[in-house]
């Protein structure tokens, strides 16, 4: 990557990432795993992995990606979808074995699974939902 | 193909649901004679395929969902040769997805105000990308070129941030101090030290959002003048070493930290040295000791680290969270910083709220919330039939405040006042089956532990506490023996050489000041009111609840439990050694404490 040689350099740069992820946001269904020590600790490694197994077996293209702890460490492992500009929705204390039903219920099928859903969040903290 | 054409339309062929697009793209875009211009690619699932068939055009980024062959004609016109976007086409959030509770509402989160924490838990640690993208290194930028180190640094105090480590001094008069040092080079500091039992936001933190850290020491360093700069960190954390690495790596190929920093002419290098496991080194004077490469123990303080810090030079030494602090007081101003918190205590403050309450987790709240709403609103209240006791605030030398003190509004100087401290920000809860002289005990002894033994007011006072705390839990005490702990804990208080010793009698004190009947229970009647000192409790078996299913006796180690199958079982308190296990396996409630 290259140097970033004077400010306008570092807004031009925000404002084309800014672009790109609000895109690869808006048109694909992100899945995101919280991977701070106490998801790690919750058996977040092995959630994640069943996602991509999942993922590649039924041949879905979605972004799988992880954060820090978002704060709800005795709902660990969490895990997010957020699929086009819709807000993220949390499910709580996911084990590897009701990965499937997210998957087929709330990706395949656009069924929230109610049982264990924890919330919904826009990007930011304090945004409005649309 | 990008250079050929001028545009991309990328469709997903969901699971094929969508027969019949693909063609019928093609052949519209070549009738309208785009062929050339416009492109019509096949691509894989996105795993929206509830969405129907999706379409992306790039770029711009437009994306319709459920299109249908009959939609191609006006699409082609509207979007590709006009331009505009169809709304229609656009994509609609789920009636059902509406119904589900937004965070915001969820009652851990709607009295939480997440300044510091904006990033954890929403973009990836491991991507400068994703921190540039949410705005991260525009306070940098601002600082670097529309501001003077004065200016940064008044900006800072007219802000009121207190240090988050836990002592709570004014930042900005910190910076001015080392500014104004003589020395020859200058250091920024940051302590990720974080060793309180039960406290982890300064992990999450290091671990959710690294740049945060590092934006606001470039900022601090461009203020004072350093040119390097020491993140510390504890080695048991690994992953926040391993995300801050990455994230200092990341920060150098982008230029934001070396030379010439954004074409500025300053320079910054930063560092992570990684601490051996010693709870002391959270100590500024320790810390710096061992960065240094000697032994990790506090000196005293005839000077500051602000004038004599980092070998003998000027150093302003902050914890991970208060650096985290400075890009939000540069980017939005003094006043907006200063608008949140308490009268002294101005900003956010981070918790972890472990022990007996139902929602661990690190919670981040403006100064002056009253430990009520953390424990109630947001911590969910305690989990079972346990009744709330004391919180213990401060880490172990902090002070336990009990049920009667909830309503204290949670600021530096007014849990200073309740006899315990804001600390770096761990929060333990404990219920009616806590016993407090065992709770002071267990701090006592993991700061014995933890006493580097340079001065003797803290290595040997805690060892004598700890001495006396052990004969009350044994049921050996004397009543004079509390007049002697509270005359030991004043002087450990008073005498001992950094704030590991000053603060450890805390625990002791508080406890005596608010469950001094439990201690008095302890030595007058040689009993435990919580039922948790072994020496001064009996299990029993209550013959009415008991329905003799033989658990408690097939799993008690001393064959202490009698009794035949589908009768009353009993305990023999000659062999019972207390251990609590019949206790904790009995289905019926039948066992009991005394």
């Amino acid at each position: 990557m290259p140097k970033l040689e004077s400010v306008e350099e570092l807004k031009a740069l925000r404002d084309q990432l800014q672009r790109a992820l609000r895109v690869s946001a808006k048109s694909s269904t992100t899945i995101t795993v919280g991977m701070g020590t106490c998801g790690i600790s919750a058996g977040a490694r092995e959630v994640m992995r069943v996602i991509r197994d999942e993922l590649k077996e039924r041949a879905i293209e979605a972004r799988v990606t992880t954060v820090g702890c978002i704060g709800m460490c005795s709902k660990e492992p969490l895990v997010d979808i957020q699929q086009g500009d819709e807000p993220r929705v949390t499910y709580g204390n996911v084990k590897p074995n009701m990965v499937p039903r997210i998957i087929e219920e709330h990706l395949m099928n656009g069924q929230v699974v109610d049982d264990w859903v924890v919330g919904r969040l826009r990007r930011g903290w304090g945004e409005q939902d649309g | 193909m990008a250079e050929r054409h001028r545009a991309d339309v990328i469709v997903s062929c969901l699971h094929g649901r969508c027969e019949g697009l693909v063609p019928a793209l093609r052949e519209e875009i070549e009738r309208q004679g785009l062929g050339d211009e416009i492109d019509v690619v096949e691509s894989g699932c996105r795993g929206m395929c509830a969405m129907g068939p999706v379409l992306l055009i790039q770029p711009g980024g437009v994306f319709y969902t459920g299109v249908q062959p009959d939609d191609v004609p006006e699409l082609v016109q509207e979007t590709l040769i006009k331009g505009r976007v169809l709304a229609r086409l656009t994509y609609q959030v789920p009636a059902t997805h509406q119904e589900i509770c937004r965070y915001e509402d969820i009652p851990f989160y709607n009295k939480q105000l997440r300044h510091v924490m904006r990033n954890c838990g929403m973009i990836d640690p491991e991507s400068i990308e994703e921190y540039i993208a949410s705005g991260g290194y525009q306070a940098l930028a601002k600082a670097l070129t529309t501001m003077t180190p004065r200016e940064i640094i008044s900006e800072v105090k007219a802000s009121g941030l207190r240090g988050r480590g836990g002592a709570g001094f004014p930042t900005g008069r910190k910076w001015e101090s080392t500014l104004e040092a003589e020395g020859e080079v200058r250091y920024v500091v940051a302590n990720g030290d974080e060793g309180d039992p039960g406290a982890f936001m300064n992990r999450s933190l290091m671990e959710g959002d690294p740049h945060a850290i590092i934006e606001g020491m470039i900022i601090g360093a461009y203020a004072i003048g350093a040119h390097e700069g020491f993140i510390y960190v504890r080695d048991e954390y690994p992953l926040a070493v391993k995300n801050l690495s990455l994230a200092l790596e990341q920060a150098r190929e982008y230029g934001l930290l070396g030379e010439g920093i954004l074409g500025v002419d300053f320079d910054l290098d930063i560092r992570i040295v990684r601490g051996a496991g010693a709870f002391v080194c959270g100590e500024s004077s320790a810390l710096m000791q061992s960065i240094e490469g000697k032994v990790g123990e506090p000196r005293p303080k005839h000077y500051h680290a602000t004038e004599r810090g980092l070998w003998d030079q000027p150093t302003a030494l902050n914890n991970v969270e208060t650096w985290a602090n400075v890009p939000l007081i540069i980017n939005n101003g003094a006043d907006w910083f200063a608008s949140s918190g308490a009268e002294d205590s101005k900003g956010t403050k981070t918790f972890c709220l472990v022990g007996q309450i139902t929602n661990t987790g690190f919670i981040e709240v403006p100064m002056g919330i009253t430990l009520r709403e953390i424990v109630y609103d947001i911590g969910g209240g305690v989990p079972g039939n346990g009744e709330f006791k004391a919180i213990q605030t401060g880490g172990p030398s902090g002070g336990c405040i009990p049920a009667d003190k909830l309503d204290l509004e949670v600021d530096y100087d007014s849990l200073l006042e309740a006899g315990s401290m804001m600390g770096s920000g761990g929060m333990i809860v404990m219920d009616n089956h806590t016993c407090m002289v065992d709770v002071a005990r267990y701090f006592v002894d993991f700061l014995k532990e933890e006493s580097c033994g340079k001065c003797s007011p803290c290595r040997e006072g805690i060892r004598r506490m700890l001495e006396i705390l052990t004969r009350i839990t044994e049921g050996d005490a004397v009543m004079a023996d509390l007049d002697l702990l509270e005359a030991l804990g004043r002087t450990v208080q008073n005498a001992s050489l950094c704030g590991l010793g000053k603060s450890a009698p805390n625990p002791v004190l508080s406890t005596l000041r608010y469950f001094r009947h439990e201690y008095e229970a302890h030595i007058k009647d040689k009993t435990c009111p919580a039922g948790v000192c072994r020496a001064l409790i009996e299990y029993y078996i209550n013959p009415e609840a008991c329905t003799g299913c033989g658990l408690c006796k097939r799993d008690c180690p001393q064959d202490a439990i009698s009794g035949e199958r589908k009768k009353p079982h009993v305990i023999d308190q000659e062999l019972c050694i207390t251990c609590g296990i019949c206790h904790d396996v009995c289905r019926f409630d039948a066992v009991g404490v005394r």
